[in-house]
């Protein structure tokens, strides 16, 4: 549909030789520019759905395998944190539509508050992260390198989870595999956090050009695009979220 | 150049901030509910011997995919754009479905031994 | 060869290589480094897949050495796994995924469509890096005792068994898939975006169609290795069971992910490499592809049959039975647009103007050769007689026709016809003749003895055999000599073509594309002015009319 009026606009604006700045050389148009870019991000997020797609297949076969195991994995989660982090990511979410929306509409001072925002709760989550690994680690929850499995063979240690959800002890040999649990905890929300983590890089860079003006002056390709990465990032939280943490809660 | 601008601007959707702030609401509203539905035992299915759904993580999935679909289409632009960029969202659920659902295929018929 | 040729060059005594182009535009090492010419960029990659494709046969030499004998006399047989298993990744990952696309595909495909560049130049740039850095790693994985995984990286071999660097190979492997990813991106992008007014889609080029394809697997297909590569890493480090059955993983959800991507990448290899024979074929036969539809669909189809086959991978690994007999059937579905390839080449060539150019000799070549290597394709699809053949020499046999038969083949077809477009030389006639026929011979030595060596039952993978085999290894490693002068000739007289080959004028093949109606070599900008396209592809009345006018306004 776009690719035909693309071409179509090539030809007329072709006749009078004006390029914006910020038009690369190689573009006929602004507007095929944005298509190709924008297209480009997208196919860039499809890669990414099938790198994650990899690990969501372990971890569907494995919790299949071992879903008790899975369970008593998942308990040692707080709820409060998962639920916290993802209202924070989903916010962020939101902050990020309202940059591109300041973009579009050329209000700097709103794109600089909506990107200060989205940088923040990028940190935040980050931080909530941080705490719940921190956890994890002092309770030799961390496969491979600070482990035990006690927890999961004798669940009355563990007080404060074992009030809540009275969980059996595993037998030995399903035990062990709470360790798989973790390391596809692990794998997933640290590749999450990676992403996260570029994605406040990024931010950062942009929040730095922005007060240059940079992207209130009709070219907000790079705002929008980022936008795209950034909902994808939430995306996979909003999966990992109840694959992780609500596994059984009952 | 001021022309090409405008060009630009009219060719892409402006999603005004209330659509925004309701698609927000509709994700946190469902966020407490897959959080609330967890906490349920919502009991399972027993569709052929050996192969039993339970809703639990049907219910939870469901929900992730309504707010993914939110996202999507709202956040990202999908419901305003070009087919070509539905059609490459589409790819991707679809391959990703392939992946997963030819794998299963695998695992799920092992049971059933040979013939 | 024949007195009929279609060749036809400027007079040699006044011809000039065009002044500004796009190797004389700029100079020095900083101007190549830093370039977003896609030119420039195919330029790169193909110094360096050349490169590692001597490397990689370089060890398929030593390989065939060993096997002369049925002792494992000339290495340990350790060595020899190390050797056979950096040939599979080097010749897999930095020679045949990148070997169309990223260097023809990335001289070709902005000219085909009318642009000016790809359409995210730096992002080129990137790839072209980031398969530099996977090539360093690779080579440190070789210099600092290499890997013995084979190319599969089979779990848990890979992860708990052996001692050798799986975890540089793999991560270089990592790095070269984004390559990968990269250049299939930019294409896409490209031909959706880029393409100049009038360049509808059954305008384009079959070659388009074809890189097209392929790229919907490299961009779908890669990620899944990538991830499946960095949980066998970590397997490694941190001795976490997702694949290794003695921690609790599963080794066939190793097989399946490696799989999803690692079918699919033969379709990589080999589509870019049919596109290449569809212009090379009509070139010289002066006609239309027969049915430019059904061959340019069946190209999108072999795409997306692609996903659904990868089990045929893994008949004897303990998968389902059902499974098997679903992914078999549809293994056979492959088969169809691939037949329609075949058949609408030969149909294409049927009432032709035939020539014989070294690209045709190669298509040639890579008509006979694909169609065993996929006709025995079909045998191994088959989950009965697959579980006879497969880790036999019949397998090795197999893939050997469709890679190195079809798209070393097709490879070779590509930079010859190219060659011209790209040096603004030709490459000497004669003697390239003699190296595709000389390849062709020697391909069918080496390879075809295997077909029957599977078929007695000859495992692959093993440094000695049974003295009864060796008849045969003696008649493959001897083919394999040959073989290896047909690839040492190309590289000499092309490199001799450099300086010493006739001016080549802008279109000495009369072909149709648009790549042939700019200069030779291009412009940085490939046209002086963005072309309008206003015939079907391969119209060679078009392109007569067309050289009738130039010459009435001359």
């Amino acid at each position: 549909m776009s690719d035909s009026t693309v071409t179509a606009n090539s030809v007329e604006v072709d006749t009078h030789h004006e390029h914006p700045s910020y038009q690369r050389h190689h573009f006929e148009t602004v507007a095929q520019q944005f298509d190709a870019t924008n297209f480009a991000m997208w196919l860039f997020l499809l890669t990414e759905v099938m790198f994650f797609g990899g690990l969501f297949t372990a971890y569907l076969i494995l919790r299949n395998w071992y879903y008790p195991a899975f369970v008593e994995g998942s308990h040692q989660l707080s709820i409060f944190w998962g639920t916290a982090n993802t209202t924070v990511l989903i916010i962020s979410s939101f902050t990020m539509a309202m940059s591109v929306w300041c973009a579009q509409m050329r209000r700097k001072g709103g794109l600089l508050l909506f990107l200060t925002l989205t940088f923040v709760l990028g940190l935040v989550f980050l931080g909530i992260k941080g705490i719940e690994w921190h956890e994890k680690w002092v309770k030799y929850h961390v496969p491979g390198l600070h482990w035990s499995e006690a927890t999961f063979l004798h669940p009355q240690t563990d007080t404060e989870v074992y009030a809540e959800y009275h969980d059996r002890p595993l037998a030995p040999d399903m035990a062990s595999k709470t360790e798989q649990y973790f390391f596809l905890y692990f794998a997933m929300t640290g590749m999450h956090a990676l992403h996260m983590v570029i994605g406040i890089g990024i931010l950062g860079f942009m929040l730095f050009r922005a007060r240059a003006g940079a992207y209130t002056e009709g070219h907000y390709t790079f705002v929008e695009n980022f936008g795209l990465y950034w909902h994808f990032v939430d995306i996979i939280w909003i999966f990992l979220f109840p694959l992780l943490y609500l596994i059984s809660r009952y | 150049m001021n022309q090409q601008h405008e060009q630009t601007d009219q060719e892409h959707h402006v999603v005004s901030p209330f659509l925004y702030l309701t698609i927000l609401l509709c994700l946190l509203v469902a966020t407490g509910l897959t959080v609330w539905a967890s906490y349920i035992d919502l009991g399972e299915w027993h569709i052929a011997s050996g192969v039993t759904l339970f809703w639990n993580p049907v219910i939870a999935l469901a929900i992730a995919c309504t707010k993914m679909i939110l996202v999507v289409l709202f956040f990202m632009h999908i419901k305003y754009s070009t087919k070509l960029t539905k059609l490459t969202v589409i790819s991707g659920v679809f391959t990703f479905l392939a992946l997963i659902s030819m794998t299963l295929a695998d695992y799920m018929s092992r049971a059933w031994g040979r013939w | 060869m024949s007195a009929a040729t279609i060749v036809t060059l400027p007079d040699q005594a006044t011809a000039r290589i065009p002044k500004m182009n796009f190797l004389s535009k700029e100079n020095g090492l900083l101007s190549w480094l830093l370039t977003g010419d896609h030119k420039r960029i195919a330029t790169l990659y193909l110094i360096s897949i050349t490169f590692f494709f001597f490397i990689g046969g370089a060890l398929a030499g030593l390989i065939r050495l060993e096997l002369l004998t049925p002792q494992s006399d000339l290495m340990a047989a350790d060595t020899y796994n190390k050797v056979f298993s950096m040939h599979g990744l080097i010749m897999v990952f930095f020679f045949l995924v990148p070997s169309v696309p990223a260097t023809i595909g990335n001289f070709v495909i902005p000219m085909m469509v009318g642009a000016k560049d790809l359409a995210l130049p730096k992002i080129n740039l990137l790839s072209w890096y980031l398969y530099i850095v996977a090539g360093g790693m690779m080579l440190w994985t070789m210099a600092t005792g290499g890997v013995d995984t084979g190319w599969t990286f089979t779990t848990p071999l890979s992860t708990h068994y052996l001692n050798s660097n799986v975890i540089s190979a793999g991560l270089a492997v990592f790095v070269a898939g984004f390559s990968s990813i990269f250049t299939g991106l930019n294409f896409i992008v490209t031909i959706h975006k880029m393409r100049c007014p009038g360049m509808t889609w059954f305008r384009l080029p079959l070659f388009v169609w074809s890189n097209y394809a392929a790229s919907i697997l490299m961009v779908l297909g890669t990620p899944v290795l990538a991830i499946t590569l960095v949980l066998v890493v970590l397997e490694r480090t941190v001795h976490i069971g997702v694949f290794d059955p003695s921690m609790g993983g599963d080794p066939l959800l190793f097989q399946h992910l490696f799989w999803f991507y690692s079918h699919p990448a033969v379709y990589i290899m080999i589509l870019p490499g049919m596109g290449v024979i569809s212009e090379v074929v009509s070139t010289f036969s002066r006609k239309r592809v027969f049915g430019y539809t059904a061959v340019a669909f069946s190209s999108v189809a072999i795409a997306v049959f692609g996903f659904f086959v990868w089990a045929h991978h893994m008949f004897i690994m303990g998968i389902s039975n059902y499974a098997a007999l679903v992914f078999s059937l549809l293994t056979m579905l492959v088969a169809v647009p691939s037949a329609i390839k075949i058949f609408n080449w030969a149909f294409t060539l049927y009432n032709g103007s035939i020539t014989f150019e070294t690209p045709m000799l190669y298509a040639f070549g890579f008509m006979g050769l694909f169609t065993i290597g996929g006709m025995t394709g079909v045998f191994l699809g088959a989950t009965g007689t697959d579980i006879h053949l497969t880790e036999t020499y019949f397998i090795v046999a197999h893939f050997h026709f469709v890679m190195v038969g079809g798209m070393l083949m097709a490879f070779l077809s590509g930079i010859h016809f190219w060659w011209p477009k790209w040096t603004g030389r030709m490459y000497p006639e004669k003697v390239s003749q003699l190296a595709a026929l000389v390849t062709f011979i020697g391909f069918n030595f080496t390879f075809f003895p295997q077909f029957i060596l599977g078929t007695l039952g000859m495992p692959r993978r093993y440094a000695a055999y049974p003295p009864e085999f060796q008849v045969l290894n003696v008649f493959s490693t001897a083919g394999a000599t040959i073989l290896g002068v047909g690839y040492l000739l190309p590289i000499l007289y092309l490199t001799w073509s450099l300086k010493y080959g006739e001016i080549a004028g802008d279109n000495p093949w009369q072909a149709t594309g648009l790549e042939w109606q700019t200069q030779s070599p291009p412009l940085t900008e490939n046209f002086p002015e963005i072309p309008i396209m206003d015939h079907e592809a391969y119209d060679y009345e078009w392109l007569d009319r067309q050289q009738r006018k130039e010459v009435a306004s001359v």
